[in-house]
């Protein structure tokens, strides 16, 4: 017999900045069978993010950075290679590493605070009422406590993407896996949220991987962009975008890496970029 | 109330058309009595505990069937939409038994269980069961799959996927095909108690088979009025609240 030891944490020490991740993907290949035979989507990918990075993968449609983006959060099986997340093995999802998802992705049959609740309900240890409050604080990090008890389709799409970003930061996660999140927005709810995005950022202290085709997103968010060309799905070049933070889309500085990276992106042939919207 | 009136008025106008047809001498009363004595058949069959029995006696055959068919049908639309295996054997069948008409049951019910309670339920449940098989099967392969996934990444698995996520999302599918098979339901309990004459009890079917026989148009017309009146009802008290919550939570048109 042994003593059942318990657990507790509060909602103080749930809502704790935790260290980010460190991730290392060695060699990742990933295949598809398509009508017209196999495609490779990743070839031979290796990449290190360091813990608190924010990464950002740009490349035309079809290049793999989405398939690459599955296969870190677990939800794809490389055909080649590892992904290791602070040196163990992916195996599998897990809330460690949480995805934000072009579409929101959103319960409709739980309104926005029992969406944000349910990966809170997912974890162990966990009080009801600890779960509230932390659900409480990350609708309020979003700025929207006024809405917890709307229904998911009276939000308006940026609203919606708020929520999800909730729902993903709630459990705590060491990573979070973006994946054009703000793609189907308009432009100028974007450009709040970026302002947003990297404020959670800085406080909450996470590793982030941040796929996109906008190539001022990925230079207005990213520490380093890496560019990707397709068929084969590889890495091609890198970008260190250091600018000061919280940067602002429209600065001319930024106009400028971004001018680079698309350069680089043409380079490629294929492009189906958007540079500035 | 506008709308309430408005119905109001067009049933007032429909009892006043029938009055006019049956004042006209068009058919032979026997054929079409007039809508008062319907309405004094009611009365009295009201008054005597005849109309109660029935309607307590039939709608406890279609709540005992209805509950079995779902019963039976709701995990059955789930293993035939989780596995291949089962949704080629079991889904397959289903879909074929959905096509029948659930009164071609009440033949094969009579030989098998004779003029019993349990041929009654026995139509009742096949006419419910592969309606809520299909509609849970198509719901629960409706599910967008990047709910599933959202899921996966938040540690949902297993009993909590489908409890939590892949039935949740298949709702508005497994109301509809709750909807139909209540439906169905009520259609083939008619339909047996019309043709099964048991001893255990009469239920509003046989009461418009016995009008039938007695050539009662009064009963016949009467007993179908309160048919119409149980469905209407079952319609408005129970599936209307829970379209309503859906249409709200969903935001979608009328599931």
């Amino acid at each position: 017999m042994h003593l059942a030891r318990r657990h507790h944490s509060s909602a103080t020490e749930e809502l704790q900045v935790i260290a980010p991740s460190k991730l290392a993907i060695e060699n990742v290949s990933k295949c598809f069978l398509s009508a017209s035979g196999n495609v490779l989507a990743l070839d031979r990918v290796s990449l290190n993010v360091a813990e608190g990075e924010f990464l950002c993968l740009v490349g035309a449609s079809g290049c793999g950075k989405t398939t690459l983006l599955n296969i870190i959060a677990g939800l794809e099986k490389p055909d080649g290679g590892t992904v290791l997340a602070d040196g163990k093995p992916v195996t599998g999802p897990g809330r460690e590493r949480l995805v934000m998802f072009q579409e929101p992705a959103l319960f409709p049959w739980l309104n926005v605070f029992g969406n944000v609740l349910f990966p809170l309900k997912l974890k162990p240890n966990l009080t009801n009422k600890d779960r509230h409050d932390v659900a409480k604080y990350y609708l309020e990090l979003v700025g929207l406590s006024r809405f917890e008890r709307a229904n998911i389709h009276e939000l308006s799409g940026g609203m919606k993407q708020r929520v999800s970003l909730a729902r993903a930061l709630a459990p705590n996660p060491r990573v979070l896996l973006m994946d054009e999140p703000f793609a189907a927005l308009d432009a100028l709810t974007r450009e709040q949220l970026y302002g947003d995005i990297q404020e959670i950022w800085k406080a909450r202290r996470k590793t982030i991987v941040f796929v996109t085709h906008n190539v001022r997103e990925a230079a207005c968010l990213g520490d380093r962009v890496l560019v990707f060309s397709p068929h084969p799905g590889r890495i091609r070049e890198e970008f260190a975008v250091d600018l000061p933070r919280p940067r602002d889309i429209n600065s001319v500085d930024l106009a400028a890496h971004a001018t680079e990276i698309t350069k680089a992106l043409k380079s490629f042939g294929k492009t189906d970029m958007v540079v500035t919207r | 109330m506008k709308r309430f009136l408005l119905a109001a008025v067009f049933f007032f106008v429909l009892i006043l058309l029938w009055d006019a047809l049956y004042r006209a001498k068009i058919w032979s009363p026997v054929l079409l009595p007039s809508p008062w004595q319907v309405g004094i058949y009611l009365e009295h069959s009201a008054m005597d505990g005849t109309l109660a029995t029935a309607t307590v006696i039939t709608m406890r055959r279609l709540l005992i069937g209805y509950l079995i068919g779902l019963v039976v049908g709701l995990p059955l639309g789930l293993l035939t939409a989780r596995w291949k295996l089962f949704g080629d054997t079991v889904g397959t069948m289903a879909l074929g038994l959905q096509t029948l008409p659930s009164v071609c049951w009440v033949p094969l019910a009579l030989l098998w269980f004779g003029q019993t309670e349990a041929a009654m339920l026995f139509v009742v449940v096949m006419g419910t069961l592969w309606s809520v098989v299909i509609a849970t099967e198509t719901g629960v392969r409706n599910v967008p799959p990047i709910y599933r996934r959202a899921a996966l990444t938040m540690g949902s698995k297993r009993l909590h996927m489908w409890f939590k996520v892949i039935l949740p999302a298949a709702l508005p599918f497994i109301v509809s095909g709750m909807k139909q098979g209540w439906a169905f339901a009520w259609r083939s309990l008619m339909a047996a108690e019309i043709f099964v004459t048991i001893l255990t009890g009469f239920g509003l079917g046989q009461l418009l088979h016995y009008g039938r026989e007695l050539s009662a148009m009064e009963q016949v017309i009467g007993i179908m009025i309160v048919i119409v009146v149980i469905g209407l009802l079952a319609d408005k008290i129970f599936f209307s609240p829970i379209e309503r919550f859906l249409h709200r939570r969903w935001g979608t048109s009328q599931a």
